[in-house]
This record gives C-alpha cells, structure tokens and sequence, in this order.
C-alpha cells in the first residue's frame, strides 16, 4: 500500500511538472488557457490523494477549490476575456521555444538536485520528491511570466506558479492553513482577473500587451 | 473573550472599515477613519502599560514588534488626518468620485487591519496571510486614480507582490518542513515562539535555503534593489497619503517579517549567517538608489527612491548585528517612518497647490507658502541626515559602527550617503527657493501632522528619552 501510494503521488506531481513544460511552448492564447485547466485538474487530483493518504480531510477542501475555481470558472472567465478582447492570434514571447524550453530544464535540474540534497534527513521520501517537483513548477511558473509579454499569459502563469505552491504546502504533512493558503490565492487571482476586466486594461492602454502599457513608464512628461 | 489592547488593535480597524463600507458621505467617513485610527493607536500605546497576554498559537506581543506597532498606528493616524484634509479638494478636482472615496476610506482600514495583524502574529502562516492582505488592500489604493499610469504602477505592484509573496509563501513552507521533526505535526510547528525556542534544532540546511526564499519574497516588498522596480512607480501614481503610508509603513511591516527569520537563523549556530547577504543588498539598494536619485523630474518618484535608500541603510544596519548596530537600524528606522511620511504629506499640499508633480514647474515655495515651504526644507534637511535631526543620529550610528566593524564597506556606505545627500540639496534649493513659479491654487491640506512629525524627529535628534533609550537597547539586545 506504501509503494502504491507513493507511485500515485509522484505520479501526479510529475505531470504536474509536464505540463508546464507543455505550458511554455503553447503560443496561442486558448491553448494556453486549456493546458492551464488540464493542470489544475492534475492539482485536484494531487492535493485529494494527498488528504486521502494522509488522512487529511481538510485538504479535500483545497482540492475542491483547485477544480471548481482554477480548472473551470477562472478558465472559462479569460476565455471570454481573451474572446471580447480579440487577441485570439498568437501569444509573442521574448525568447525562441527552444531556449525557453532549454532554461526550464535547467530549473528543473537545479531544483531536483537542491532539494533531494536537502531533505536527506527527511523520513519521507514522498515529501522528499513532492517538494522537489513543486519547486519545479514554480520555477517554470516564473519562467513563464518573465517570458510572456501579454498581460493575459502572465497571469495564467502567475497561476501556475501558484500551482506549485499549493502542492508544496500539500505535501507538507500536517501543515497548518493550506486551505486558507488556497482562499488567499484565489482571491489574489480573482482580484488579478477582475481587475483585467472592471480596469478595463485594453480600453486603458489600446492593449492588454505589457509593453505597450511600458511606453506609459517613468517620468510623465507633462 | 474580553476585548483588552491586543484584540482591539486589531478589532478597531476591520469594525472601522466594515462601518466605511456602509456610510456614504466621505467627509463623515473622513473623520471616522482618523478617530478609528486614533483608537487604535491609544490602544496600541497602552500595550506598553497593560500586562501582556501569553503568547497564544496566532498573537502575541514582545518587546520587538511593540515599536513596530506603536510607529504603525501612530503614522497611520498622522495620515488619516492629513487624508481628511486633502481628500476633499481630490473629489473637486475630479480626480475622483464618492463612491471611490468610500472605496479608499474603507480601504485605508482594511490596510492598518492587514499590517497590524502582521505585526502582532505569533505564527509565520498567519504573518503571511496577513502581509498579503495589506499588499492587496494597498494595490488597490494604488490604482485609485484610474488613470493610465495609475492603472500600469498598479498592475506592475500587483504582479511583483505578488511573485514577492509567492516565494516567501515557498520560504514558509521549508520553514514549517524543517520545524516539523522537531515539533510535530500541525500547528505548533508555525508558531514563533516554539521556532525560536527550539531553533537550535531545526534543519539547518533547509533553514539557509528557506531563508534565502524569505529575503527574496518579503525583501520585494522591502523594496531592495534588484526587486524594488515596483516601489518608485506605485508612491507616485497613488494618493499621496497612501505614498505617506506606503514609505513610512508598509516597508516597514516586511522589514519585520525578514527580521523575525534573521532571529530565527542567528539562533541556529549551524545555519549560514544572514548577515552578509543582507549587507550585500542593503548596501547596493544605498548605492543604486541614491545614483537614481539624480534624474528624477517627478518629486514623489524622488522620494521613493530615497526610501529605497534608507531601507537599504536600515538592513545594512540589521545585517551587521550586534546591539550598537541594532540600536542604530531601529531608531533610524523609526525616524526615516516620519520624516519620510512628513516629507510626504508636504508634497500632497504643493501637489494641489502647483497642480503638477514635476519638479520642474516647483519653485519658490518659501516665498509663496512660507509655512508649507519652510516646513519641507527642514524635512528634506532631516532625511538627507543634518544634524540635529534624529535621522543624522542614526545615521552617525550606522556609520561609526560599520567603520568600526567593516571599514571597506563603510566606504562604500558613506558614498552612497553623500551621493543621496547632494542630490537632495540640490532639488531643495530649487523647489524652495526663487521666484515662486506657476500654478498657485489654495492649500487644502493640513500642515499639523507635518509640524508634528518634524517636532519629534527633531526632538529625539536633540534628545532621546531615556525610557526609550532603555528601551531601544533591549529590543537591541533582542535582535541578537
């Protein structure tokens, strides 16, 4: 039952990790948005085997608001956001596919190699491995943000990032507050939705691409 | 449960701001939001004369966070007066509408709610949740304006917070992790008081990389350089209250956060010692900021930029250690909160007056507005550390002290003092002194939380009481 248990958990958590992947070189906006969707499922199921195998069943509860908040209604609401908006065409980044996809494997090693160096001591060899693709996720989620420039791809990969997060404090045995964790996130990322629309960031700046809001940077000249 | 000082600093604020939500009128709700805040800063005070409550599993008071939360409540009622008087002149300008002025009101509560909850938590989680709480409530005031430059400071706040907090979310994780062997499962495991208890034991190795997430995530919001890109565009595109209470306050409340896990490293011999990389960020964030300082046209955009400077001098103090140290990056802390908010709420009367922010079109103010202009230069002379201002005092400190202890490095420190300290003289001669130039509308805003501010600075610079002093070197001593 051990092993079994630990296949699963890492099985979850590893897909997490490649979906991100997958995440990077989507470069159309509602692709994006789906694999997005895919990858809050696999938390759901992540963080519910995570309270089953623990016995936890407070954590039940951020699974249920991982599918119901981030796989369906925060999904659904930037489909329509992106449809209203018209940026359908593809998503610009900065760097190529190929070196972004270079730079995550990197992080990922990086992250591998510094957490299973850390957590020798740790008994559990399924918080172990949990954290380290966790660290991944997050690493990727960054990657992510500071390779988009449209407004619309950094949130969902602030909410990637986030992704990881959620599945580090999982992973966690016993730890306190996750599911609060969860209601903050959620409402950091219905704010970030809500204010994409209510500001009404492309009335405002023509755009919802970032660097046309930077022309508006620095000194005003008046 | 009776409701003594520690429940009621955080109980006043969240009744204030659902009672803001409520009530229409802003010039009511002007007035309810300085007295709720004075409230809560009587009740604040009197935690240093009541008993204080046993440390519980989510609030607890010591002798540390005590200063912090007195210098918090106070400030933030200094700048929900001067608010009141500013405010109005805002909506007449059309700058703004009622509904948001309710908005903001209610908004400003929430805030105090947030940082003060920081403040007064015994557990990191909770500490977390609550830094959250205020940075969203301040992204908020930020983008008040809803013009474009407003929305984009906003926006860029908003997305580097909340990375920010993402990775001190992660820091607080592996510091729970490495807490959990020790003392178990679940909540006492987050509970500060056991972590510095049992510090000793902890993991140190998950400790130094914890700690490393925690610098980066809570000192974004410190505002070090190379994190602090969201910080000069936020003070100056949000109400200039909110720039008073961002500078003086907020900054502060993170600076807490890093320093409570200093502690918490320097208690664990076998952990890497924080001090080093602190004193690598604090001193670039000195240098770079005060470089920055030289070609500025927007007068709030300056002065944020000397925030990040003194932050960076105040973790340079911190990160050196040592009770002298100690004793300097607290008080210079406490005086850079009123001076620069002082500076601050000066800026929002010439802001309304001149009808502009660039420092270009400000001249003359002493002429025009002795009260207001003379005010100012004593201001600006205090922040950019003359004597007799306390600010010069800690600064003093800071510097002997790393000459004492650091001496390359103190080089560096100093030049990065007189590079800030010529770049203010050189704007203060312009600003205040010529021929008065352009725009001349009515001042609105009050000039007493200024005189104030300044009449203290002044006179802890001339003479620090000795309770205080006492005080200070025990909180010191604290530090580690």
């Amino acid at each position: 039952m051990q092993t079994y248990a630990f296949d699963i958990s890492h099985l979850l958590a590893g897909s997490l990790v490649l979906v991100s992947f997958m995440m990077i070189y989507q470069d159309r906006l509602y692709a994006l948005l789906n694999t997005f969707a895919l990858q809050a499922v696999l938390l759901a199921a992540a963080v519910a085997w995570q309270a089953f195998i623990q016995g936890a069943s407070h954590l039940y509860a951020s699974a249920a608001i991982a599918l119901v908040f981030k796989a369906i209604i925060v999904p659904w609401a930037l489909h329509r956001l992106v449809q209203r908006l018209g940026i359908q065409r593809e998503v610009e980044t900065v760097a190529g596919v190929v070196p972004t996809m270079l730079a995550g494997m990197g992080l990922v090693a990086l992250s591998i190699l510094l957490m299973l160096e850390l957590t020798t001591t740790t008994e559990s060899a399924l918080a172990r491995e949990d954290l380290a693709f966790a660290l991944s996720v997050i690493l990727l989620g960054m990657l992510m943000m500071v390779t988009r420039r449209n407004a619309v791809s950094q949130v969902v990969g602030f909410m990637s990032l986030e992704n990881g997060l959620i599945l580090a404090a999982a992973g966690a045995e016993g730890m306190p507050f996750v599911v609060e964790i969860s209601v903050a996130f959620s409402v950091l990322i219905a704010m970030i939705v809500i204010g994409v629309f209510l500001f009404r960031i492309r009335e405002r700046f023509d755009s919802v691409d970032i660097e046309a809001m930077e022309q508006y940077r620095g000194e005003r000249r008046s | 449960m009776t409701f003594d000082s520690l429940s009621l600093v955080l109980v006043l604020p969240i009744f204030a701001a659902a009672m803001l939500a409520l009530i229409p009128g802003y010039r009511v709700g002007a007035w309810i939001n300085v007295s709720a805040s004075f409230l809560t800063f009587l009740s604040a005070a009197s935690l240093f004369v009541v008993e204080r409550p046993a440390p519980g599993s989510y609030l607890h008071v010591d002798d540390l966070n005590i200063v912090f939360i007195v210098l918090n409540t106070f400030v933030g009622t200094t700048a929900a007066f001067f608010s009141a008087s500013y405010i109005g002149h805002e909506l007449e300008t059309g700058r703004v509408t009622r509904a948001t002025l309710r908005f903001y009101h209610a908004m400003f509560q929430v805030m105090m709610f947030g940082m003060n909850l920081a403040l007064v938590s015994n557990n990191v989680g909770l500490m977390w949740v609550a830094v959250e709480l205020a940075t969203l409530s301040t992204v908020l005031m930020v983008g008040l304006y809803r013009t474009h430059a407003a929305l984009e400071a906003a926006w860029k706040y908003f997305i580097l917070g909340s990375v920010g907090i993402a990775l001190a979310l992660f820091g607080t994780i592996l510091i729970y992790m490495s807490a959990q062997p020790v003392l178990g499962e679940g909540l006492p495991s987050m509970v500060w008081t056991n972590l510095i208890a049992s510090a000793p034991q902890l993991d140190a190795r998950m400790l130094n990389v914890a700690f490393v997430f925690l610098i980066v995530g809570y000192g974004t919001k410190v505002g070090l350089v190379p994190f602090h890109a969201w910080l000069p565009d936020a003070h100056a595109e949000g109400p200039t209250p909110i720039s008073a209470v961002l500078s003086g306050l907020l900054l502060n409340v993170a600076l807490y956060a890093v320093l409570r896990f200093k502690m918490l490293m320097t208690a664990n011999a076998a952990a890497v010692a924080p001090g080093p990389l602190m004193i690598g960020l604090g001193l670039l964030s000195v240098v770079f900021a005060a470089a920055m300082l030289y070609r500025r046209r927007d007068v709030k955009r300056l002065f944020a930029y000397s925030s990040i400077e003194h932050m960076g001098i105040i973790v340079f103090a911190f990160g050196m250690g040592g009770p002298l140290a100690n004793f300097a990056g607290l008080l210079h802390m406490v005086m850079h909160s009123l001076t620069k908010s002082a500076i601050f709420f000066a800026l929002g009367s010439v802001a309304q007056i001149k009808g502009t922010q660039q420092l270009a079109e400000i001249r003359g103010l002493t002429q025009s507005h002795p009260a207001l202009g003379w005010g100012l230069v004593l201001a600006i002379l205090s922040i950019a550390g003359m004597p007799p201002s306390g600010v010069f005092m800690s600064e003093f400190l800071v510097v002997t002290t790393s000459f004492s202890r650091l001496p390359l490095l103190a080089v560096v420190l100093v030049l990065g003092l007189v590079l800030a300290f010529g770049a203010l003289l050189l704007r203060l001669t312009g600003v205040a002194f010529g021929e008065p130039k352009g725009q001349d509308a009515p001042m609105h805003g009050s000039l007493l939380p200024l005189w104030l501010h300044l009449a203290l600075v002044l006179l802890i610079g001339l003479h620090m009481p000795g309770p205080m002093v006492a005080w200070f070197r025990a909180v010191a001593a604290l530090l580690g």
